[in-house]
């Protein structure tokens, strides 16, 4: 990746609290992301991976949940976890905009998809009705949404599922952000849908250089669409690097165990592979490295250290004792 | 910091360790208590005038005063909570069987039977309930007899589509299809595996049915309607002592403090049995 | 427009409620015991009249028949006239509307100006002292009684401050609003206490609704969220909440005329009822019960207009 760094996470963790003590939710997590670069978070469900994104837009679902550490710098150096409501006002509605699954309940019901956009446009550029009306509708126009001047009249519940995941890009992009998370955004879309949406967001990254997080379980769409890969496994990040490298040559063990799971298109007649066991809860975190119960290269040292993130290859880093491709090495 | 974005998720708390349902039942028994020993508690007979002492203001002697005919305030207060209480005990227990007997008839029979029960039911509910109530009494003529007649007549409805509605939602449940497919008759599945689910909403209800029961009441005595003079209840006080509120501030005053906290009893109970069973109204 | 629709079909589906008020409105004036023209007449009247009536009525005819003269003479729109003041009831109870509807409107205001921002003061600072305090208020407001609540606001507001007429309705419009007040305020703080409970609990929802925190990652402060995208979203279901509780209202409405002796016509039917007025008690019963199911019409109309997603 050739672009500036445009938002580094430096150290990143979350932690739940209530009467019965202090949980890790996210450990010690760390990435980086460059201008027009398209990062790709995979993991299983409750590994962390929108966590993080709620983490570092500081809006955590819960006043339980709380960062206790680590950094989120901007281009600008600033830290997000640091900045007061104004500023993070500023942040949130034009340097990060943010979509998600489930765009009919992310969107309000009764307020027009014009209207929101709109509003944003007006809060945060200070414009007038007319104009922020007037840019309003080339946005609509930007994200492939037909006959724009009669739709923006229209509420969430009277699109169809892709237009309405459109919408929701069209109300984030409203204020021409730098950067875009995108929450598991195509998991409830039909796979044609899924793939225009991809699309999009693939020329929106090529024609206004924006940068996207894509949060997914999806390996299949982190190959198509993402440049780097970062893959978490409760709550900690195992393995970071650019996409052809994780994917090909898997170093951590987990990593190495999704790739097998994905069913490939090659016309394999038998079982997709599975990883044994379940990923464990937060309450009941593993000592050492968090994977060693499934894992099957796992040693005494597994079970008694956390393996470190470490940089093997320039640009692509794993936390494993025992990384995959060196196993697969010394067998050879 | 998480920021005024987050929300927080704790359960409802209220202040120190006083739930409402601790609260609630701490308040109805205390009145259950004054209602049981009134002849006790009360100072004075509630129905004795006293010349002497008409109209006075709270003192050593009459702790809420006296009220135009002399009879001591306090003592009818005390003597009322039997008839409110009575109120609002008897005003539920109507109404809740007879709906409870309906809606579970309607709900479980469905069919032509339940279309008849629900047109009624929505007939009587387009009526707004005191003006129903009133031209019941109207018929029959006032008396707290009448009230509970009229009572039982509109308040019946409320009961009959909560069980109903209870009934449905449970009639398609794994447990009533497994009971009949042990080949129980219907009488039996209705009233020992349907029931007692279904009823636990209604109990909820009926306690913040109470609080409408107990000021309707209190309300149509005032209006003259329910219970009859000199018989000491807390709406025919208010009423009584409406006309003399530029001189005599207490005799109107210390009945109605007295229905707000009973009814807050019964709010309270409504609120903290809805919590525990997890029932919303 | 199709989500209007309903508007055409529904007064058709109400056809069986109506007819359900006038049976059981003729019921109830027939059960009274003795001969109906003299029920219908009072005590004091001429063989001539009670002719007239027998004739109008058909009380010589069976039952069914008279329910189908009762019926004939409600279209025509005579109710019968009142033994009390002489004229014909519908005419009597045209005069007595306004009162009423001022009555019931302002509560519903009044209530709304005042629910609306105790309940957001608690959904915002939900735990703090604010919303502890808010809450015990409702909860003891629901208990009020709202005939001694009114005499209790008279002593304050009109025996000791002197702010307001104790009693009376007025002519001019500004007089009415002077008269109107604290019969308003009375209703609408019994009904404020219901709307702030259930607010407060659709604003907590609200609050923590995907479309509240896709607001907020969209960079717009909280209380711009709370009052464009969580409280447009929470008045939904007071809509509803408020037409279900127009029944309550009303009968709210019929003992604070009594006891602020405003010429309305909850003063109407508690005077036919001391009077045995009994053609002034059926219709004014009557025409409550219609005015509920048209309440009930409007608010959904209403709640169509301001939520887009429903359809009847």
């Amino acid at each position: 990746m050739t672009g500036a760094r445009i938002l580094s996470v430096e150290n990143l963790s979350v932690a739940y609290e209530d009467a019965g003590g202090s949980y890790n939710i996210l450990d010690d997590v760390s990435f980086t992301l460059r201008k027009g670069e398209i990062l790709g978070i995979v993991g299983e469900s409750g590994s962390g991976k929108s966590m993080t994104c709620r983490a570092l837009m500081r809006l955590l679902p819960s006043s339980r949940l709380r960062e206790t550490g680590g950094a989120v710098r901007l281009e600008d150096g600033r830290d997000v976890l640091g900045l007061s409501q104004d500023e993070l006002s500023e942040v949130r509605g034009r340097r990060i905009g943010m979509i998600f699954q489930n765009p009919a309940s992310h969107l309000d019901p009764v307020m027009s998809i014009g209207r929101q956009i709109a509003e944003s446009i007006r809060y945060h550029r200070k414009l007038g009705r007319t104009e922020a009306w007037a840019q309003m509708l080339d946005i609509l126009r930007q994200v492939g949404i037909p006959d724009p001047e009669s739709r923006a009249n229209a509420y969430t519940h009277e699109f169809s599922g892709g237009m309405r995941q459109r919408a929701m890009i069209a109300v984030a992009l409203a204020c021409d952000p730098d950067i875009l998370i995108a929450d598991e955004p195509t998991t409830a879309l039909d796979v044609t849908v899924q793939a225009q949406i991809l699309r999009l967001l693939q020329q929106l990254r090529d024609e206004r250089g924006l940068s996207i997080i894509f949060i997914t379980h999806d390996l299949g769409v982190v190959y198509q669409l993402c440049d780097t890969v970062a893959v978490m496994y409760a709550g900690r990040l195992c393995e970071y690097g650019p996409k052809h490298e994780v994917i090909h040559h898997p170093r951590h063990h987990y990593t190495a165990g999704l790739v097998a799971c994905q069913p490939s298109s090659e016309g394999g007649t038998g079982l997709v592979p599975t990883i044994p066991g379940q990923p464990p809860s937060p309450r009941d975190m593993p000592m050492g490295c968090r994977f060693h119960p499934r894992c099957g290269a796992a040693d005494a040292l597994c079970a008694a250290r956390q393996p470190p993130l470490e940089e093997s290859q320039p640009g692509h880093s794993c936390a494993c004792h025992h990384p995959a491709d060196l196993v697969a090495e010394a067998e050879a | 910091m998480s920021g005024a974005a987050t929300i927080r998720t704790r359960r409802i708390c209220w202040p120190g360790k006083v739930t409402p349902l601790v609260l609630g039942a701490g308040i109805l028994i205390a009145w259950l208590l004054v209602a049981i020993f009134a002849p006790l508690l009360a100072p004075y007979d509630p129905i004795y005038q006293d010349a002497a002492v008409r109209l006075q203001p709270p003192t050593w002697a009459h702790p809420l005063g006296t009220d135009n005919f002399g009879r001591d305030i306090l003592s009818r207060v005390i003597w009322a909570a039997r008839i409110d209480l009575q109120i609002a005990v008897f005003g539920v227990v109507f109404p809740f069987v007879i709906g409870t007997v309906a809606g579970s008839i309607s709900g479980f029979f469905g069919g032509w039977v339940d279309t008849v029960f629900m047109r009624l039911i929505d007939v009587v509910l387009a009526f707004p309930f005191l003006v129903l109530m009133l031209a019941i009494i109207t018929i029959i003529g006032p008396g707290l007899g009448s009230f509970y007649i009229a009572m039982a007549l509109v308040g019946w409805v409320s009961y009959a589509r909560l069980i109903r509605a209870q009934f449905l939602v449970l009639k398609n449940s794994d447990f009533a299809m497994a009971a009949v497919s042990l080949g129980y008759s219907n009488t039996r599945v209705m009233f020992r595996h349907i029931m007692p689910n279904a009823i636990l909403s209604s109990v909820v209800f009926s306690m913040s049915d109470a609080v409408l029961v107990l000021l309707n009441g209190a309300a149509i005595s005032y209006l003259g309607l329910g219970v009859q003079p000199p018989v000491a209840e807390w709406g025919v006080m208010i009423a009584e002592g409406q006309g003399f509120i530029t001189t005599a501030w207490w005799i109107t005053t210390f009945p109605g403090i007295a229905i707000v906290t009973l009814a807050m009893g019964f709010s309270l109970l409504a609120d903290g049995l809805g919590e525990a069973f997890g029932v919303r109204e | 427009m199709n989500r209007y629709r309903f508007v055409l079909y529904r007064p058709i589906q109400l056809i069986p409620v109506l007819v359900g008020i006038s049976v059981i409105t003729f019921v109830l004036v027939r059960s009274i015991p003795g001969d109906p023209a003299r029920v219908l007449l009072g005590p004091r009247t001429t063989e001539s009249a009670l002719a007239r009536v027998r004739e109008q009525f058909g009380l010589d005819e069976p039952l069914w028949l008279q329910y189908f003269y009762f019926v004939k003479n409600l279209f025509k729109g005579e109710l019968g006239k009142s033994i009390l003041y002489k004229v014909d009831v519908l005419k009597l109870i045209a005069t007595r509307i306004e009162p009423t509807l001022v009555l019931v409107i302002g509560s519903v205001l009044l209530a709304l100006l005042i629910a609306t921002p105790m309940a957001a003061i608690a959904a915002r600072r939900r735990g703090s002292w604010a919303d502890h305090l808010i809450r015990i208020i409702s909860t003891a407001g629901l208990g009020f009684p709202a005939f001694w609540l009114a005499i209790m606001l008279i002593l304050l507001f009109s025996v000791q401050l002197g702010w307001f007429p104790v009693t009376g309705y007025g002519r001019t419009f500004w007089d009415k609003v002077h008269h109107m007040t604290l019969p308003c305020l009375t209703t609408g703080l019994a009904l404020a206490a219901v709307l702030t409970r259930n607010l407060r609990a659709s604003m907590l929802a609200e609050l923590q609704s995907d479309q509240a925190t896709a607001a907020r990652a969209r960079g717009l402060p909280e209380t711009f969220v709370f009052w464009r995208h969580v409280v447009p979203n929470s008045l939904v279901p007071t809509v509803n909440l408020l037409a279900v509780n127009i029944g309550w209202l009303i009968s709210g409405s019929v003992v604070i005329e009594t006891v602020f002796a405003i010429p309305g016509m909850g003063q109407l039917l508690v005077r036919g009822i001391f009077t045995r007025d009994y053609m002034v008690v059926q219709g004014v019963a009557m025409v409550f019960a219609c005015a509920t199911v048209l309440v009930n019409f409007l608010a959904d109309i209403l709640t169509v207009t301001i939520d887009p997603r429903v359809k009847l």
